[in-house]
Order: C-alpha cells, then structure tokens, then sequence
C-alpha cells in the first residue's frame, strides 16, 4: 500500500456571479483538475457555487498572528484616513 | 488590558473569555490543540461510519424518489466527514494517520452506529431521532472557540435539517399506513430510543473532560443538559406521529417545565465505546476493506498526475 499522501489543497468558491471568491476549506487530490472536481463534490452540492479555484496548500504564504501588533501598527494612529475624522458644516448636502 | 503581566496561557484563556476565535496559526495549549484533534476526528470518523447503517438500504429503498433522497443523505454525510477531517489537519494532524487511528480501533467514533438497521423504518428513525441528536449536539458547536472547527459545523448543519425532515417525513408516511407499517415504525422507535439517548455521551458526572472543554468554550452545554433538550423536543414529535416513547418513567414535570426519564443503560454504553456493539467489527471491518480497495485508485492517480506533470516539463522544455 502506497504510504504517500495526495496533496492538500485549499478551496476557494464564487458563491454567484459579481462576488469574489472565498475561502471554504481544504481537500486532497492528486492534481488540480481532480482538486477541483472534488471542491464541486464537496462544497457545491447546493449550488453553493459558481465558480471554484484552488491552491495547493504548500503554495500559500501567511502573515505571522504573533506579529499582528506591530505589523497592523502603522494603520493604527491614521484616523484622518477615515471620513468621520472630517467635520462638514451642516448646511453642506451631498458630502 | 493589561497584557504584559500575563502568561501566555492566560492572554489565551482571555481571548477564549472575550469570544474571540482562535485560528489555526495561534499560539495555543498543547492540550486545547490535542483535546481538538481528538473532538474533531472523533466527529469525523463517526460521519464516515455513519454511512455504513443507511449505506444498507440504498438498493431497498421502497421507491426511486426515496432512494435518491437517502443517497443524497450518505453523499452528505461524506461530505461532513470531509470538512472535519480537513479542520483536523489544519492543526496539524495528518489525514493518513487519523484513517490509521480508525482503522486499527484506536480512535473512537460516535457508538449509535454500531446498531443494525433492520427494517426500512430505521432509516426514518435515524433521520428523525439520530440526525435530530445529532443537531442538539452540532449547533452550539457553530459557536465553538476554534474557527476551522465552527465553520465547519455551520456548513454541516445547513444540510442537517433536510436529514432530520427526511427522517421525520418517513415515520410519518409510515405511521399514517397500514397498521404493519405502523408497528414498523413503533419497532424501529424501541429499538433507537436508547442508543440515540447515549449518544450526548456520559452522565456529567462521568465526563470529567467536560469542565476543561467548557472553559475553552469548546463545548457550551453540559452532556445533561442536551440529553434533556433532546427528550423535550422529541416526546412531543413521537406523540404527533402517534408512537410510544419505550420509557415507563417519562413524565411531565411541570416544576423544571420539561419531562423526568428513565435512566440509560450505562453498563451497555460502555460496553459499546469499548468496540463490543452488535455491528461494532463489521463496521470496522467495512472501513478498512473500503481503504484497502481504494488503494490502487490512490497510487494510480499518483502515478498519473506525476506523468502528466513530467509530459508537461518536457513540452515546456
Ligand atoms: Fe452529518
Ligand atoms: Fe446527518
């Protein structure tokens, strides 16, 4: 019996026509067209989507949550970035 | 916060509090990581092995429309199996050793399943009762502390209810025909009463994992507290199909406002977790004779992807 694994590959799904695709989980296969056959088994038995994509798990890369303080930092003392830090006088319409 | 002055566990334990998810690239206990391996496969095996009791009645269905709802049933209860197996990996257990586990006996799967299905009543009472336990238990996991875990639940319990209606749909046709079809049902009803009561697991008192997985917010109700959910929401649906719960104790009780029952038989229930159910070989048996038959479809497939892949190299070259 063969000890090697099929390659795990993550699975992304359109739900309809206009949305973007979106993380549904993972699979394994041992190409991408059976990946891709095994997401519609999977993930689409309802009609749950369009259009699939997948990504073989190993090609994904993957920001650090242990450094998500200092690396979302510089994002975080621009409130001027953000409408509501402007204020607009009250007789002004359409803004 | 005042996070600086607490361990890692406890900044932990803190986000767990403030109902924050936990995802798979997190620093986490070895022990929340294990007891979710555990959970998580668990549940995934018994999805896997619970194909094999409906997988009986597939050919016997009574007609083309209720064969094809039953296939549908089995396809999506792979279908779960599939989406737990892939949150189980996303904590770094591997796929071949969780089936291995399985198969050599030494991981659990949910005990219901290693009960007959002797009459094509028991296929509307697995619908009805088992599904019916199975979303008490599954929907408070849509909410549970592990991310993969919880949306894995919440795509699970969109089909469960077509399972449970399915189920309930069969009883009803049964209970409304012939007085053989009837007792039929009665029949499947006595026989799946007691295992489906078992399937909430040990008495609290007995389950002495509970407390930790309630802290974790793994879990959110208590062993008991779903057995009694499940009594109150089922004697109301035997009493409309006009079947008899096989419990001498059940009663209403208007003080706690839900019905006293009888107790399970917990000497059986063990002996069931410790593999000695009446189907408990065959269906191991099943599982690993359907692994074993796979295995030239796994290496062919193998085989040709990696000569595609090279035919591919060559023509590019
Ligand atoms: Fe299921
Ligand atoms: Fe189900």
């Amino acid at each position: 019996m063969s000890q090697k694994e099929w390659p795990l590959w993550e699975v992304f799904i359109r739900s309809k026509q206009g949305l973007d695709h979106k993380h549904v989980g993972s699979l394994h296969a041992a190409d991408a067209e059976m990946a891709i056959q095994n997401a519609r088994d999977v993930y689409t038995r309802r009609l749950e989507g369009v259009s699939i994509w997948v990504v073989e798990s190993k090609h994904v890369h993957a920001s650090n949550p242990d450094d998500a303080a200092a690396f979302y930092e510089p994002a975080n003392d621009k409130i001027y970035r953000h409408p509501t830090f402007y204020t607009v006088p009250d007789s002004i319409k359409h803004m | 916060m005042e996070t600086a002055e607490l361990t890692q566990e406890e900044q932990f334990q803190a986000r767990i509090d403030a109902d924050v998810r936990i995802e798979p690239k997190d620093w986490m206990p070895e022990a929340y990581r294990k007891t979710l391996i555990r959970q998580i496969s668990q549940h995934a095996h018994s999805e896997l092995v619970g194909m094999l009791p409906e997988g009986n009645w597939i050919t016997r269905a009574p007609s083309l429309k209720r064969k094809s709802i039953l296939l549908a049933k089995v396809q999506d209860e792979a279908g779960h199996g599939l989406y737990l197996y892939s949150a189980a990996e996303t904590l770094g257990a591997s796929r071949d050793q969780m089936l291995a586990d399985l198969h050599s006996g030494k991981a659990k799967y949910s005990s219901i399943f290693n009960y007959p299905t002797l009459s094509w009543a028991d296929m509307g009472t697995i619908g009805w009762l088992v599904d019916g336990a199975a979303i008490l238990n599954q929907v408070p996991l849509c909410r549970t502390s592990y991310g993969p875990y919880a949306r894995a639940m919440v795509r699970v319990c969109k089909e469960e209810s077509f399972h449970q209606r399915q189920g309930f749909e069969i009883m009803q046709t049964l209970c409304e025909g012939a007085p053989a079809q009837k007792q039929m049902a009665q029949e499947a009803l006595n026989r799946w009463w007691w295992p489906t009561l078992m399937m909430f697991g040990p008495k609290d008192a007995d389950s002495p994992n509970t407390e930790q997985s309630m802290k974790w917010r793994i879990k959110r109700f208590t062993n008991d507290e779903l057995r009694q959910k499940f009594v109150d929401m089922m004697v109301p649906q035997a009493e409309f199909l006009g079947l008899t719960v096989p419990d001498d104790k059940l009663q209403w009780n208007e003080t706690k406002q839900g019905y006293d029952f009888g107790d399970v038989d917990w000497a059986e229930f063990w002996d069931v977790v410790k593999g000695n159910g009446p189907c408990s070989r065959e269906r191991l048996q099943a599982r690993v004779q359907a692994h074993e038959d796979g295995a030239w479809v796994r290496e062919a497939a193998l085989a040709h992807a990696e000569k595609r892949r090279q035919r591919a190299e060559t023509a590019a070259a």
